[in-house]
């Protein structure tokens, strides 16, 4: 049978917890490091939840939400995205520069700023998930979408929805002085890498 | 106000006249919408992969181009729709994110509105409107009283097809 998230055992969740926060934790120090700020977080919540679901935690699929998408390549392929509202979004890029605040879409700048953060959150959580691996992991230039929640979540959703009817998410809130910067990361190993991302874990 | 009944991901539904049947922020799935002209019967299904038979876990019908607009047609015929009366409307099928090396699986909403496009075909279906494509997401309200298909984006606009 093949492995998905949907016949995982506990241990094998608790693992995938596991590296879900180290990851996040070390995407914080990333980006504290970058705005050179003190970044706070809290304990990223691991989710893993069926596709109906996942475009409530947003606020539903409606709700205006920026995406930024990675490919994943190396010893395993799947893709990472890396998911904000609108008001993280415009958050996080005035921690690096003074933007329109009323502004309804994002303007150039600003799309390439959230790309260059999301690269750097991105590349360290996979830098961190290579080292617990020992996999070799290769992360594709950033690609950004700013949409409805459901339309962007399709794409993770459809990836997963290959395997299984449940995606796996890890919540993060990154803390900066009193703002608070709320992200989703959603990890998704291909068909075959799931296994190969357990074994090297040791819980296959 | 007619009743809006939602259409989730991977999920299908029927009503009759004057029900409305929406389905919210449509990205590289399709929203497929069949239409009895006569009695006013119209289903929704929300599709998010081409076809049950490449995927091994193929439990929910709805899930897939092939099955899903199958099981809404029977779903219709039970609230007493004719099979040779339906026309669709399609919509979705977008492409969210861009790169550079198109893989299959960035392409999946080309992909879903080819595949949703050969079944209609087969089932001689005809499809009577389409807004497919692009880079951005759709919510859809499909209404029985009169067949109008309504499109809502960020961004791009409000349609009727």
């Amino acid at each position: 049978m093949t492995l998905s998230l949907d016949n995982l055992n506990s241990m094998q969740i608790d693992v995938l917890k596991e590296i879900g926060n180290i990851g996040a934790g070390n995407a914080a120090t990333a980006l504290s490091k970058m705005i050179a700020k003190r970044i706070d977080m809290d304990v990223p919540k691991v989710n893993i939840l069926e596709f109906k679901d996942v475009a409530e935690l947003v606020g539903g699929p409606e709700t205006a939400v920026v995406g930024i998408y990675f490919k994943v390549t190396g010893d395993i392929s799947g893709s990472i995205m890396f998911l904000l509202d609108k008001k993280s979004a415009k958050l996080l890029t005035s921690l690096l520069m003074s933007i329109d605040e009323d502004a309804e879409l994002l303007n150039e700048m600003e799309v390439s700023a959230l790309q260059e953060v999301g690269n750097i959150l991105a590349g360290s959580y996979l830098s961190s998930l290579s080292s617990l691996t020992g996999l070799k992991l290769i992360v594709s230039i950033p690609s950004l979408a700013s949409d409805m929640a459901g339309a962007i979540l399709s794409v993770p959703v459809i990836l997963f929805g290959q395997v299984g009817d449940k995606v796996m998410l890890i919540e993060t809130d990154f803390i900066e002085g009193s703002q608070h910067v709320k992200g989703n990361f959603f990890l998704v190993p291909d068909e075959d890498s799931f296994e190969i991302l357990l074994k090297s874990l040791g819980v296959v | 106000m007619a009743e809006l009944i939602k259409v989730g991901m991977a999920d299908l539904n029927c009503t009759k006249s004057p029900g409305v049947l929406t389905t919210l922020g449509l990205g590289s799935c399709v929203g497929v919408c069949l239409y009895d002209t006569s009695t006013k019967i119209s289903g929704m299904v929300h599709i998010m992969l081409p076809s049950s038979l490449q995927i091994k876990n193929n439990s929910n019908v709805a899930k897939f181009a092939d099955t899903g607009i199958v099981k809404l047609i029977e779903d219709m015929q039970k609230l007493g729709a004719s099979k040779y009366r339906l026309v669709s409307k399609i919509a979705g099928g977008a492409q969210m994110f861009n790169f550079n090396d198109s893989s299959d699986i960035m392409r999946i909403g080309s992909r879903n509105v080819t595949a949703t496009k050969e079944v209609l075909q087969s089932l001689n279906i005809p499809i009577i409107a389409e807004d497919t494509g692009g880079s951005y997401g759709r919510t859809i309200e499909l209404y029985s009283e009169t067949g109008i298909l309504l499109i809502k984006t960020i961004g791009f606009g409000t349609k009727q097809i």
